[in-house]
């Protein structure tokens, strides 16, 4: 091996040649390849006014400010939903005005409170739902990586959790059905995938479904959001993670009469908002996901 | 504010009116001049003269189920912070959603019983059983 004196190592990481100085190649314990990261961003809630958080754009752009700083540049951001408040086109402008400072490109899909026009999700899906299947499903590939973008939160029934509905579960089983076992995946919708607390809504009735496609994966992500709260589980190759919001946080299931926004003394509201970021190491350790709150 | 006004306003305005009786006298005289006139306008706008209200607080309608007859005008108030959207379930009727304050009214007209629930948050479910008087 001819390594000494020649200062690059190239490994692949995320599909990705990457360039990693000599000392640092030997001083890990295997050729640790650099990761590539991606961000994950929910629950902007553009429009939220109430007393849990007044200004709920003003802590989006807190949120950008803190990205825009990121001292790694992440490949994209993926957002879980609930970018507006009403669904009101005034406020879908004012989150992509906000958003396009990051100069990243953004997969969305849809919360509940993006499909509150008269069209019940139109104006959603005029505005991001290009390329997108039904009511704003998809796939795409990134860096080796597979990822899917689902909606749960369209045509809720009454008495029943998020859904996703059986064209979108027969396509993502044709969707999956296309990739390869060593394909590490990762899956976002809003509503959570699994069940969390079902007595205020935050699970998928039609989840498990779901996840039955992924279980000949070895690596499996699913970043969900909905809840404004940190939430993770490892269940065999799957781990599920929730994110914070960055407009107003929720609390604990079953810590309150309801589910609704959660007043916090002042000075603290920011250590209940934030943004993840997640790193992506192919062929090691399930991805490193850092939720970074907007104050420590 | 009250954004969302169907059919009918009668609770609201009710409720309107009845903070006047707690103002200067000049106010209350002229809230007692608009009593007569508001009851003649409510009477006037359903067949039966009904109202009835269904308040929505922590993510519940309050009562889960109502009884009232044939003409009567029931009006959802949403007092959460988070908004609610109240849709029947068989697609009769469907609310704008509803910020905190808003409020959505329905005028019930034939007999029967109607399911509801909130397009937003799905466990949320209530009903309207509409019956004519014996
Ligand atoms: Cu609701």
């Amino acid at each position: 091996m001819n390594w000494a004196g020649t200062g690059i190592l190239w490994g692949l990481a995320g599909g990705l040649p990457l360039g990693i100085g000599l000392d640092k190649a030997l001083a890990a314990e295997a050729t640790a390849p650099q990761p590539f990261t991606f961000l994950q961003i929910s629950d902007s809630h553009v429009g939220f006014d109430k007393p849990a958080n007044p200004n709920a754009l003003a802590t989006l752009q807190e949120a950008i400010d803190r990205i825009k700083a990121l001292p790694v540049k992440p490949a994209f951001m993926i957002h879980t939903g609930d970018i507006s408040h009403l669904s009101k086109a005034s406020e879908f402008d004012d989150a992509d005005k906000l958003i396009a400072e990051t100069g990243l490109r953004v997969f969305y899909v849809p919360g509940e409170h993006d499909l509150l026009d008269e069209g019940q999700g139109k104006a959603y899906l005029d505005r991001y739902g290009k390329g997108s299947k039904g009511t704003g499903w998809y796939s795409f590939d990134q860096e080796g990586v597979h990822f899917v973008g689902l909606v749960n939160v369209a045509g809720l029934a009454a008495g029943g959790l998020g859904k996703l509905g059986p064209d979108q579960l027969a396509w993502l089983k044709n969707d999956l059905g296309a990739v390869s076992a060593s394909t590490p995946v990762v899956v976002f919708a809003h509503i959570p995938l699994w069940s969390i607390y079902p007595e205020w809504g935050w699970g998928t009735d039609d989840g498990a479904e779901a996840l039955s496609n992924l279980k000949r994966f070895g690596s499996v992500t699913i970043l969900n959001g909905h809840i404004h709260q940190v939430m993770q589980k490892v269940e065999g190759n799957v781990t599920f993670h929730t994110a914070r919001s960055t407009a107003f946080p929720q609390p604990a299931p079953g810590k309150a009469p309801a589910p609704g926004p959660m007043k916090v003394p002042a000075g603290d509201l920011r250590k209940y908002l934030g943004v993840a970021t997640v790193d992506f190491v192919r062929g090691s350790q399930p991805l490193a996901i850092v939720d970074r709150p907007l104050a420590g | 504010m009250c954004a969302w006004i169907r059919q009918s306003s009668s609770v609201p305005v009710a409720r309107r009116a009845g903070r006047r009786f707690s103002a200067p006298r000049q106010l209350l005289v002229a809230g007692l001049l608009a009593l007569p006139l508001w009851l003649i306008a409510a009477s006037s706008a359903s067949a039966a003269g009904a109202a009835a209200t269904i308040q929505i607080e922590n993510f519940t309608f309050t009562p889960a189920e109502l009884s009232v007859e044939p003409g009567t005008t029931v009006t959802w108030v949403n007092h959460d912070d988070i908004p609610h959207l109240v849709a029947a379930t068989d697609k009769g009727f469907r609310s704008p959603p509803l910020d905190t304050d808003d409020h959505f009214s329905f005028t019930f007209t034939k007999p029967g019983k109607f399911d509801y629930f909130c397009a937003l948050h799905p466990r949320m479910t209530g009903t309207v059983v509409v019956t004519k008087p014996k």
